[in-house]
Formats: structure tokens, C-alpha cells, sequence
């Protein structure tokens, strides 16, 4: 380009066509629609993410809330003596000695009587058939109430009897006549009982509290399967989380913010914190089998072990929220301290600790809910394959022996072929997120109520 | 003595010590407080900590170490005929303890005495019924060498307990003395204890380095091991999957899984990035503070939620959808539940506010000094954007990208739940596909046990997913902060 | 004053450019300009000046309807360019800045080329209709903004790589590509070295030849060597607003002289 060009050019500076600025030119209107649809995009991205949060949100309560009514027949049981204890001594050893099959025919008499009071006509010519509308675990109910009261055979007793998953699962709409035609637990002919039994108000739906307390059931009976004591093997998880990773996080960040002199060796632990921040979880199940399980030969399936993996899971996220609150004390405080001659590690223990640890708190509450909701190391360190059906003996047991954690009782749920055990599983998040929101509102609260501006 | 025992005598001691040390520096300057160099209490926690923490730091090494060097000595006694390989040894290495653990248990019951355990023998005795009267169950009948070994076992580490007992006490009555000795007017405690407090800090954050140590040593190891039995060319070229078939028939190529892996986390981050990027652009440079108050946590809220929430969501609701427009009955693409598109889709949505919430704050941390400019020639909002805040905000964004695919890369529980088993190289997004991560999880849940290659081969897998997601962080960190630093 | 003096007066008399009128403007509650009304006049430098927290960057952002991407500033009053209300419902601002440019206080290159920073503005306002065109408007923008030379056989490298004085010529030259008609200059050489603020000056002085130039700036010198009127501003009041030079050597104003003479400020 030459000057001579330059000359030939349109005068710079004075606009050859003067233009309102009260008439939008073409090009104007165009940028403006340009604008407009881009705008448009960004409003659509957060109506898209919002529309899947509410997809999510509603789904988890629609196929939940199932879990936590369930269907139960209520029956007048006479505890015969002549099939419970024939030598009328009330001896509780050899009462304990009739199994449950001792039971299944008292059950059998009572829903007959039941029916007929109710005017049904029994439409099974075996007995067998006619208690599959029961679940099997209500033998055990009965077996377990006798045990425990021996003076009330004889007696007639009323009881809420378990329905079983699929008498449950019509109640609630899971199950069709259609689908029962390829299904050989119940047939069509038992849902026209159960329509009669309902209307007679013998089969009702109720809160199912069994569910929140309960332990998990076999395959076989999913109406039995509850979820308290994977409950109670995440709580122990989380006890021993809070127990290692905050003490070992907040010595760390103190370390990193506050005495750490400037050289590679922190660079290194600074590095390697917020890179293991970001390692799959699933490589901290790995390290937990090679290191807790197959090295030093802890028990697999413990809340210990698992509470140690998500420690170190858990500990970069409180390292770097504490590092953070450390951080926003302001440094006038500590050279407040340093100047009336307080050492160094006095003007930490006695001034910015105490002023960081609202922030410290909030941090490690939401890095408990990250680890309470985690699955996948757990998978790995044995907390799957194992049936959680009995509640741990003390505390120690507790720790030690092997027990479920509530996302890897979900994950176990829903591996489960029976479509009965999807209710669960959701049911089982719903309470699994109302731990986390809990969690998480506290965490705001804290934030709100000690947050310090300086 | 047991270390339990042991530890109280040491946590005793160190009390003692406290309240001693304590009241000989106050009376070492005849109760002034004042002539002190510290206060009382630093001159007890000396004390305390000197006679508590090498005695502790013995005690811990002890416990470590002490069973392996008893087995690994023990091991050498048992006779190379019964066992073939390093597999078959360790199996009888835990019958050994079993059976050592058994007499321990026999003997605590009071049914033998020490004496009776150490002549036991195969030959007169069937160990098995008597263990199993103290409710030790045996898997089979207890072979003369494994009993013999067990013996040696018992009897080694009872005197290794006994050296422990004594070794511990001196090194704590040592640090006591030592410490108590020291004490006067003119030590400078606090020093002394502010010391120990920051070796103990220091140790808390050198366990970030163990971690990672730990993580590396531990899939080195056995990747190391699975080489051994399985050509490591095989693992990293192979293009069959199929750990099935016994023997040699046996194909453990990595290449299926890292298609299925890969394929998965770009149909997610094709769901994410444009979702996250145009929600962080409309977040920060339109919406008022009212929407932006309301949308952002609520976005948020997406984050929060566990994966196992997002891999049953896939398995039963976008599963079952995603079936019903391209399964049999609809365009015919899809065989089952489980596919890429499946666990790509709801991936994509967990990692929405991944993306948003990082580019969010990229976006903000370029100056408003560039806004300006570029408005104050004229341009338009989006033009502004477009133009100017998002190429200055770029290396930003792509760490922020990189760091959501790191995340899709790791992720387990939706691909376990929604990707399916079959492990495929196929370009079909609606067929069924598996990742590292999800057999990772399959090959060390089954029953196979760990010396076998089906076992190891998780190892190895998990070497490759370390190293990808490291290397993907690395790389997003080091763009993300070279970014902040040019804004600084 | 003599007859002579008169004559050269009205031959020195230009078209006014901006009239403002009364204008208010509100932030959230703070009242930051108080009923300033101000005439400023075609192809002539006019200075405001004033201590800081005067109002003056207020006033001047209210010229080009920058105030509008602050979400709780308010402008009430006239302001009109060339006879039309820039505050009009038909006005898009975009179409308004294009009109009236604006150099801000810190050099603020896009993280782009040289030639991509002024070619930004004649790209979103589809001033060139081929490269050639483009590439013209490059030259003569970067002649204009008086560091052609400077950078001429650089123009892909990065225009975060100039100097902060090369910077702010940049950026003028930026400004200068989408041929407004209006340039304001928001404390331009408050962030540059006095060489820097020199040759800034010159420019400005030469681009006087083609547009109305508005500058708010601290420093008195500046203001007496640069411009031919002069406003001062104090508290978010126009307290005198007059030639540079009767500013500078007879204000009316008490409180301007006190400024002048540095007692307040």
C-alpha cells in the first residue's frame, strides 16, 4: 500500500454521508437480531440445564416415594399350641425348635378365615398358592413375636403381615395382569383376590418404616429390604473421614499457608494436592484394595477401610477450602499477634485458626457430603458383593466388620434383576439426598451466619 | 504385651511427664513464673512429647513390620513341593496364619496350654477338630509343614513381641528422661514443643505425597506383575477384550475399552460444553443479579448430586427413553438400555455445571477494561463476546474443557450402570459399549482371584486411566493458571 | 477587546457538536451529576477537568451512552448530537458509539494482532466491503493514530506486546478506524511516562483537524496545552465552562481559581 493510494481514499474523519441516529441502519437491525439470537442461546442453555435438574429431581421422587409405603395384609393369626409347642410346657428351646414351616399353615388358616369372613371364594385348591400372596419372611415375623411372647400361644393374634413384592408392586401399579403372564410367583387369578381383600380392607398400603430401619433382604423378598444398616455403615464411614481428614487436612493447609518457605518441595505438594483433587475416584478404591486390603490386611467390607479411602478422597477438597479461609484472614491480624511478641505458631493456633474456622468447617461439611454420596472406590474395597442383613454388635464390630454404605446399597439395589428393587433403589437415593441437603444447608447456614467481610 | 497395652503405658508416661515437667521447671526458679523462658505448660508438653512420640514411632514401625519379616522368614521353611508359584505360595501363607491364629485363640480359651501348642502334631492330633472346637473353621485337614510353620510362626512372634515390649519402653523412659533432664529456668520449651508441632504439620501435608505414592506404587506393582504373565504389546494393541476364555485364549487388549471410554466422554462433552459455555456466558454478561442469584445454585444443584443418582437415572428413565425412539420399535438403532448415547447424555448433564461454573469464572476474570473497548467502538453485546471476552478467555476455557473430560475419562458409576459389559469397536453411538473405568470395576468384583492375570489386568487399567487423567490435568492447570497469571 | 479581536472570534466560531441540557445522573441513590449543561463544539479539543470523584468520567460516558452497561446508573436531561437526543428510544447505543468513540484511561488492547485491534471496529460496523479496503483502513488508522511507523512491519504480532504508550496510541487509532465523528478520551495518559504523554498529546492536537475531541484530565498542564475550551467540575456541578484560556488566566469562578491555583483538589 503506497501513499499515493491513501490520497485517493475516502477523507478520514469526515463521513461522506452524515446519518441520523434515530434510524436504525440495515445493518444495525441485523446486529441486533444477531444479538437477540445469541442471546436467546444463552437463555435456552439455562432453561435446558434447569429442564434436566427438574427431570432428574422429579423422577427420583416419582419412582422413590413407592419405597417408603408398602402393601400389608392384616390378619387374626390363632398361635395353635398343638402346631407351636405340643408338650404344652411353654419350654422356649423347644419352641425355638419349629421352623418357620411350623408357621406357614397358621398364616394359611388365618387368610382363609379372612376370606371367608369377607365373603371371597378361594379359587386355589392348594394352600401353597394361596400364600404367595404373602411374603415369605411373614413365617419369620410370626416365629420371631412367638418367640418373644411364648405366653401368647393359644391366643388369637392380629398381625400386619408383609404382602409380598408382587401383591405390593399391583397396589402400587407396577404390576399388570399382563406382566404376570410370563411371571410364575403370582397369577392374574391372586389379583382378583387382592382387588376382594382391599375392598374388605384387609390389604392396605402403609408408611413402611421397615424400609428406614430395616436391613437388606435376599433377592427373593425385596418387600423386606431396608436400608438402616447400610445407613449405619455410612455413618461409621463418615466418622472415621471426619476423624482422619480433618485433622490431617487442616495441619496441612496450616503447613502449605502458613509456615511452608517457598522452595520445590512445596511446589511439589501444591501441585500434586490440586492434581489429586481431580484423580477418578475410582483409582482411590484402587489404591484402598492394594494398600488397606491385599498390604496390611484389613478386613475388606469394613466402614474402616472405606472411611480411609474417602479420607484421602476427601482430604484435597478440605485442604484446599481451608487453605482458602486461611487465606482470607487478613494479615493484619497476624502481624497484630507478632507485634505484642506472640511466636509465630502462637499468632496460628491462638488468632487465624479460630477466625478461618467457620470457612474450615463449611469446607469440610461439603467435603463429607462429597464422599457420603461416593460409590465407586467402595465397589472396589468390597462394600458391594456384601449383604447388609444384620446390624453390627457395638461399636468396634462397627468398624471392623463388614457392613454396606447407603450408595453401595443403591448400586446393589438396582444390579438386582427384580424391578421391585428399582423402588428401593430410589427410595433409597431420596434418602440418601436428604442426608446431602441436610448437609449442605448447614453448611450454608454456617457460611451466612459467621461469614466475615474484612 | 499387646501393642494396645503398650501404647496406654506410653500415653500414661507421657501424663506423668507432663504434670512432672511442669512442676520442675516452676520449681526450678522457686516458683517465680516469671524467670521462666516459656510458659509452665510448654515445659510439660516437652516432656510429654519426648517420651511419647519416638516410642509411638517405634511401636508403628514395629506392628508393620515385624508380621512381614516373620512370614517372609517363615515362608522359607515351607517345602517348594507343595506349592507351584508366588500364588499358591501366599495361599498357604494365609493358611499358616489361620492355623497360628487358631492356637491363639485355643490357648486364650484355656482347651491347650502353650506347652501342649508348641508339641502339637499332625500325627497325634487332628488339628482341624480341635480348632474347629474353638470356632476356627479350616478349609481342608492342617498339613504337618503348614502346623510346623505355624509353631515357628507363634513362637517368633511371641519373642518379637517381647523385644517390641522392651525396645519401646526403653526408647519412651529414654525421651522421658532426656526431656526431664532438660528441664530448667533458661530451656527454651516453647521452641522446643513449637518444633514438634511443626514436624507434625509437616508430616500431615507430606501425606498428600504418600497418597501419590501410594497410588503409583501400587498400580506400578501389579501393573509390573501382569506383565509378567500377560505381554504387555497384547494389553496395549489388542483389539479384542474377551478375559473369558481360559488359558491362552485369553484377549486383554485395552483398545475396545479406551474407543468406549473415549467415545462416551466426547458425545458428553458435546452435551456439556455447549450447554455449560453459552449457561456461563448468558450467566455473567446478561442476567441480572436476581436471575443470576436464582439460576447459578440451582445449576449447581446438578453437581451436587451423586453419581450413583445419575447412573440409575440413565439405567431406568434415559435408558428406557432413548429405546423408545431408536430401539426396535422406533427407528431400530438401539438393542437394549444400555448404550454411548445413554451414559454420554446424562455424563453430559452431570458435567453442565462442571463447565459453566469454571468458564463462569474464566469469563469474569477478564477485565472489564476489554468490555469496554470493544463497546466503546460500538459493538454489540454478543459481539463482545464473541470477539473479544471468549478468545481472551480461550486458554481458560480449554483448561476448564480439559478438566470435564478428565472428569468424563474417570467417571464410573453412569458408565457401570449405563454403558453396558460388551466391550465393542463400533461407531454405532446407540450400541452398547464399556469403558476402562467399568471393567476396572467387573474384573476386581468377581471371584477371580488376585494373582490371576483376569485380576491384574485391572491394575493395568488403572495405570492407563491414572496416566491419561493426570496428564489431562496437568496440562488443564497449567493452561488455567499460565491464564490467571496474564490477568494478575 | 478591541474590533479586531472580535472578528477573529466569530471567524473562529464553530458548530456546536454535542449540546447537553440539563442533564441528572443517578447512581442508585447517589446524585453524581447535578444539572450540568455544556455546549461542545465541532473540531475543537475540549478538556474537563475537576478533583477526582468530581463527576467529570461521568459526564463524558454519558456522551456515548456508556453508562448504560452499569445496571444502576440513571441519566435524565438532553444530550444531543448534531440535534438529535442520543437518549431517544430510537437510538440503539451500538449505532451511537459507532459515532462516538472513546479511549479509556488504561491502554486496553484486545488480545489480538495489531491489525486485528483496528480492524475490529470497521468488521462489526461493515466499514470495508473487501481485504484491500480493510487493510487500507488499517494504514490509515494506525498513520492517523501516529504509529505507522512504529509498528508497520509487525501488524500480526500481538497488540498486548506494544509499549503502554504505543498501546494507547493503539488504541486510539482503534477508535479512529470507525470514522466517529466524536472522540472521547477518558484521562488517556494518566497510565503512560511523559515522552509517551507527549507524543499522545500531539495526536491529539493533530486529530483536532478532524473531530470533536472531548479529554477529561487530572492534570491542569494537559489540559492548558491540548485543549481550546475548558469545563471544570466540581462535586458533580459544572462550575465554569469557558476557554482554556480565560479558564487558565481569569476564571470567574472562585472555586476554579482555588483548583487552578491547587487549593483544592
Amino acid at each position: 500500500m503506497s501513499d499515493a493510494s491513501l490520497q485517493n481514499g475516502p477523507e478520514m474523519g469526515a463521513p461522506t454521508t452524515k446519518s441520523s441516529i434515530l434510524q436504525l441502519d440495515q445493518r444495525t437491525k441485523k446486529r441486533n437480531a444477531a444479538e437477540a439470537r445469541f442471546r436467546a442461546y444463552g437463555i435456552a442453555a439455562i432453561a435446558v440445564g434447569l429442564v434436566f435438574l427438574v427431570v432428574l429431581i422429579s423422577s427420583i421422587i416419582f419412582k422413590g416415594v413407592g419405597a417408603f409405603q408398602q402393601s400389608f395384609i392384616t390378619l387374626d393369626v390363632e398361635l395353635l399350641e398343638s402346631k407351636l409347642d405340643k408338650s404344652g410346657e411353654r419350654d422356649i428351646e423347644k419352641i425355638k425348635k419349629v421352623t418357620t414351616f411350623g408357621y406357614s399353615p397358621l398364616i394359611e388358616n388365618a387368610l382363609k378365615a379372612a376370606m371367608e369372613e369377607a365373603g371371597i371364594e378361594n379359587p386355589f385348591a392348594k394352600g401353597k398358592d394361596l400364600r404367595k400372596m404373602l411374603s415369605s419372611g411373614a413365617a419369620a415375623d410370626l416365629r420371631r413375636f412367638v418367640i418373644a411372647n411364648p405366653d401368647r400361644i393359644g391366643d388369637t393374634v392380629q398381625f400386619r403381615l408383609l404382602a409380598s413384592s408382587r401383591v405390593d408392586g399391583y397396589l402400587k401399579g407396577r404390576v399388570t395382569r399382563e406382566s404376570l403372564a410370563r411371571d410364575k410367583n403370582l397369577t392374574p387369578v391372586h389379583l382378583d383376590v387382592v382387588d376382594q381383600l382391599k375392598d374388605a380392607g384387609v390389604v392396605a398400603k402403609s408408611f413402611n418404616l421397615g424400609f428406614i430401619t430395616g436391613a437388606d433382604a435376599s433377592e427373593s423378598r425385596p418387600e423386606q429390604a431396608g436400608i438402616g444398616v447400610s445407613m449405619l455403615g455410612s455413618l461409621y464411614m463418615m466418622l472415621v473421614v471426619l476423624a482422619c481428614a480433618l485433622p490431617i487436612g487442616v495441619a496441612a493447609s496450616i503447613y502449605l499457608e502458613e509456615f511452608a518457605p517457598q522452595n520445590w518441595i512445596t511446589d511439589l505438594i501444591e501441585v500434586n494436592i490440586s492434581n489429586l483433587a481431580a484423580v477418578p475416584s475410582i483409582v482411590f478404591g484402587i489404591l484402598g484394595l492394594a494398600v488397606f486390603i491385599q498390604f496390611a490386611h484389613l478386613p475388606q467390607s469394613a466402614p474402616l477401610v472405606g472411611g480411609l479411602v474417602l479420607t484421602l478422597m476427601t482430604l484435597p477438597t478440605i485442604i484446599i477450602s481451608t487453605r482458602a479461609s486461611l487465606k482470607s484472614v487478613p494479615p493484619s491480624i497476624r502481624e497484630a499477634a507478632l507485634g505484642v511478641g506472640a511466636s509465630k505458631m502462637q499468632t496460628v493456633f491462638h488468632h487465624v485458626l479460630p477466625l478461618a474456622m467457620p470457612g474450615i468447617l463449611t469446607g469440610t461439611i461439603i467435603g463429607l457430603a462429597q464422599a457420603l454420596g461416593e460409590t465407586a472406590p467402595l465397589l472396589l474395597i468390597g462394600m458391594v458383593g456384601y449383604i447388609a442383613s444384620n446390624y453390627p454388635g457395638g461399636i468396634i464390630e462397627g468398624f471392623m466388620s463388614p457392613n454396606s454404605a447407603m450408595p453401595a446399597q443403591i448400586y446393589e439395589w438396582a444390579k438386582r434383576a427384580d424391578p421391585a428393587y428399582y423402588e428401593r433403589a430410589w427410595g433409597g437415593i431420596i434418602i440418601l439426598l436428604v442426608f446431602l441437603m441436610t448437609m449442605n444447608i448447614i453448611a450454608i447456614i454456617l457460611r451466612r451466619r459467621f461469614e466475615r467481610r474484612w | 504385651m499387646s501393642a494396645f497395652w503398650l501404647l496406654m503405658i506410653i500415653l500414661a508416661l507421657a501424663a506423668v511427664g507432663f504434670i512432672l515437667g511442669r512442676s520442675r521447671a516452676i520449681s526450678s526458679v522457686q516458683g517465680d513464673r516469671r524467670q521462666l523462658h516459656s510458659l509452665p505448660n510448654y515445659y510439660g508438653f516437652n516432656v510429654a512429647m519426648l517420651a511419647f512420640v519416638p516410642a509411638v514411632l517405634v511401636l508403628g514401625a514395629w506392628v508393620i513390620i515385624q508380621p512381614m519379616m516373620i512370614s517372609s522368614q517363615v515362608s522359607t521353611h515351607i517345602p517348594a513341593a507343595l506349592y507351584e508359584d508366588a500364588g499358591q505360595l501366599n495361599l498357604i501363607m494365609s493358611d499358616v496364619k489361620r492355623v497360628a491364629e487358631g492356637l491363639d485363640v485355643a490357648i486364650a480359651q484355656g482347651v491347650m496350654t502353650a506347652d501342649e501348642v508348641s508339641q502339637l502334631d499332625t500325627e497325634t492330633t487332628d488339628v482341624r477338630a480341635v480348632l474347629g472346637n474353638v470356632g476356627v473353621a479350616l478349609g481342608s485337614d492342617v498339613d504337618p509343614s503348614v502346623l510346623k510353620a505355624a509353631q515357628e510362626m507363634r513362637a517368633k512372634t511371641t519373642s518379637g513381641n517381647l523385644f517390641m515390649t522392651i525396645v519401646v519402653l526403653i526408647a519412651a523412659a529414654a525421651g522421658f528422661v532426656m526431656a526431664f533432664m532438660q528441664t530448667h529456668g533458661d530451656f527454651r520449651a516453647r521452641n522446643a514443643v513449637e518444633g514438634g508441632v511443626k514436624a507434625l504439620l509437616i508430616a500431615a501435608a507430606s501425606i498428600a505425597i504418600l497418597t501419590t505414592i501410594g497410588i503409583v506404587l501400587s498400580l506400578i506393582f501389579n501393573t509390573i506383575s501382569f506383565f509378567g504373565m500377560f505381554p504387555a504389546s497384547d494389553f496395549l494393541f489388542g483389539l479384542t477384550w474377551s478375559p473369558e476364555g481360559r488359558g491362552g485364549s485369553e484377549h486383554l487388549g485395552i483398545l475396545p475399552l479406551l474407543w468406549g471410554t473415549i467415545y462416551i466422554s466426547i458425545v458428553a462433552l458435546l452435551v456439556a460444553v455447549p450447554i455449560g459455555l453459552f449457561a456461563a456466558v448468558y450467566l455473567s454478561e446478561y442476567a441480572s443479579r436476581t436471575t443470576r442469584a436464582f439460576a447459578k445454585p440451582l445449576l449447581e444443584v446438578l453437581a451436587g448430586i451423586p453419581t450413583i443418582v445419575y447412573g440409575l437415572f440413565a439405567l431406568t428413565v434415559v435408558g428406557p427413553l432413548l429405546v423408545n425412539f431408536f430401539g426396535a420399535d422406533g427407528l431400530g438403532w438401539m438393542q437394549g438400555a444400555r448404550s454411548v448415547m445413554t451414559a454420554g447424555l446424562v455424563m453430559g448433564i452431570m458435567l453442565i455445571p462442571f463447565v459453566s461454573s469454571l468458564s463462569d469464572d474464566i469469563i469474569n476474570a477478564v477485565p472489564q477494561a476489554m468490555r469496554d473497548g470493544s463497546y466503546g467502538l460500538g459493538a454489540t453485546q454478543s459481539e463482545t463476546v464473541k470477539q473479544v471476552v471468549l478468545p481472551a478467555a480461550l486458554p481458560g476455557i480449554v483448561g476448564a474443557i480439559l478438566l470435564a473430560a478428565s472428569r468424563a475419562i474417570g467417571e464410573t458409576m453412569i458408565v457401570v450402570m449405563g454403558a453396558g459389559a460388551a466391550a465393542r469397536l463400533d461407531l454405532n453411538p446407540f450400541e452398547a459399549m464399556t469403558t476402562v473405568t467399568a471393567k476396572i470395576v467387573s474384573q476386581l468384583t468377581g471371584d477371580s482371584d488376585f494373582a490371576s492375570p483376569e485380576a491384574l489386568v485391572a491394575f493395568a487399567l488403572g495405570m492407563t486411566l491414572f496416566l491419561l487423567t493426570l496428564g489431562l490435568n496437568v496440562l488443564a492447570l497449567y493452561i488455567v493458571r499460565k491464564y490467571r497469571e496474564q490477568y494478575e | 477587546m478591541n474590533d479586531m479581536t472580535k472578528i477573529e472570534r466569530a471567524l473562529e466560531m464553530k458548530d456546536m457538536k454535542i449540546s447537553a441540557k440539563n442533564v441528572q445522573v443517578y447512581y442508585g441513590d447517589t446524585h453524581a451529576i447535578k444539572d450540568v449543561s455544556v455546549e461542545i463544539e465541532d473540531k475543537t479539543v475540549t478538556a474537563f477537568i475537576g478533583p477526582s470523584g468530581c463527576g467529570k468520567s461521568t459526564f463524558l460516558r454519558c456522551l456515548n451512552r456508556m453508562n448504560d452497561t452499569i445496571d444502576i446508573c440513571r441519566v435524565e436531561g438532553d444530550i444531543l448530537l448534531d440535534g438529535e437526543d442520543i437518549y431517544d428510544k430510537r437510538v440503539d447505543p451500538v449505532q451511537l458509539r459507532a459515532k462516538v468513540g472513546m479511549v479509556f484511561q488504561k491502554p486496553n488492547p484486545f488480545p489480538k494482532s495489531i491489525y486485528d485491534n483496528i480492524a475490529y471496529g470497521p468488521r462489526i460496523h461493515g466499514l470495508a466491503r473487501n481485504k484491500a479496503e480493510l487493510d487500507e483502513i488499517v494504514e490509515k488508522s494506525l498513520r492517523r493514530g501516529a504509529i505507522w511507523d512504529e509498528v508497520k512491519d509487525r501488524l500480526h504480532a500481538p497488540g498486548t506486546g506494544l509499549s503502554g504508550g504505543q498501546q494507547q496510541r493503539l488504541c486510539i487509532a482503534r477508535a479512529v478506524a470507525t470514522e466517529p465523528e466524536v472522540l472521547l478520551m477518558d484521562e488517556p495518559c494518566s497510565a503512560l511516562d511523559p515522552i509517551a504523554t507527549a507524543q499522545v498529546e500531539e495526536l491529539i492536537d493533530e486529530l483536532r483537524q478532524s473531530y470533536s475531541v472531548v479529554i477529561v484530565t487530572h492534570s491542569m498542564q494537559q489540559a492548558a496545552r491540548v485543549s481550546q475550551k475548558t469545563a471544570f467540575f466540581h462535586l458533580g456541578n459544572l462550575v465554569e465552562y469557558d476557554d482554556t484560556t480565560k479558564i487558565f488566566t481569569n476564571p470567574e469562578d472562585p472555586r476554579t481559581e482555588s483548583y487552578i491555583t491547587g487549593r483544592i483538589g
